[in-house]
């Protein structure tokens, strides 16, 4: 019965939506982490998602849901910042602060948060659709 | 008129799977609504049952051997389109949220639909079947 798919479907959905603000969440907490070394810095990360084919080897298969692919650490050079007072300055007093744009975050947050509603939509619709098609002839 | 239970009830069952499959790559479409490069993809309905009606689609040719192939562009559901989007993102991808949803919310109205339909035909024929 192919309505049972639909759940395997979002629950991959979910799955990936919740790594996405997982990430979300690491990187507004390290918002401020400043460190005295580049190396040492925390690094803004995004998971990168791709689909999951029905089947790998057709010319234009369907999906039959989501996957992360990996999670990537931003490029964007980090900040450099004079703060002779912080612990963790170097021997010129400056800090090097992540490359965590806050705003996006945020706005990535609340997009993936959306995106996983409608994924638990899409599951508490199948159930419906399934639960009447059990009840047919009563 | 011989009473034939099976013709009755066959459109509505062929509706019904169909249903499950298209709620089916709906649901796949919102799943991927953040995949860079995804295209969304759907049937198309009316040309699926249409098929069905006039027994074009047939179903699947018999496979007995391992050479065996369906004939060209064959789908047991119907042929699976790509959406056209109206305003597809920069990445690649063409699921709109909105649309999809729509789509999906009266793909399963219609399914809820056929199964009053064919919940329907039961009860007619019981009501026959006893003679009350």
């Amino acid at each position: 019965m192919s309505l049972f798919n639909v759940f395997d479907t979002a629950g991959t959905g979910m799955y990936a939506q919740s790594v996405r603000l997982n990430t979300t969440s690491s990187n507004l907490a390290n918002a401020n982490s400043a460190s005295s070394s580049i190396d040492q810095t925390y690094r803004a990360r995004q998971p990168v998602f791709g689909q999951i084919l029905k089947d790998p080897y057709a010319s234009d298969g369907t999906a039959v849901g989501v996957r992360v692919l990996g999670v990537v650490e931003s490029q964007t050079p980090l900040r450099r910042e004079y703060n002779p007072g912080n612990p963790n300055a170097d021997a010129e007093g400056y800090v090097y602060m992540p490359n965590v744009n806050v705003v996006e975050e945020m706005a990535n947050m609340i997009s993936a948060s959306r995106s996983y509603q409608t994924n638990v939509e899409v599951m508490n619709t199948a159930k419906e659709m399934l639960m009447r098609t059990l009840s047919l002839g009563q | 008129m011989p009473l034939s239970i099976d013709k009755t009830i066959d459109i509505h069952t062929r509706a019904l799977s169909l249903q499950a499959r298209r709620a089916e790559l709906l649901g796949a479409n919102l799943a991927n609504a953040d995949t860079p490069g995804y295209k969304a993809r759907d049937i198309d309905f009316r040309a699926a049952m249409a098929a069905a009606e006039e027994g074009l689609a047939g179903g699947p040719l018999a496979v007995t051997r391992a050479g065996h192939l369906q004939p060209a562009g064959f789908s047991p559901d119907g042929e699976i389109l790509y959406r056209q989007p109206v305003q597809p993102s920069l990445d690649g991808n063409t699921v709109e949220t909105q649309v999809e949803m729509a789509q999906f919310a009266e793909n399963s109205v219609r399914y809820l639909a056929t199964l009053r339909f064919l919940s329907g035909k039961f009860n007619t024929y019981l009501t026959a079947f006893r003679g009350e």
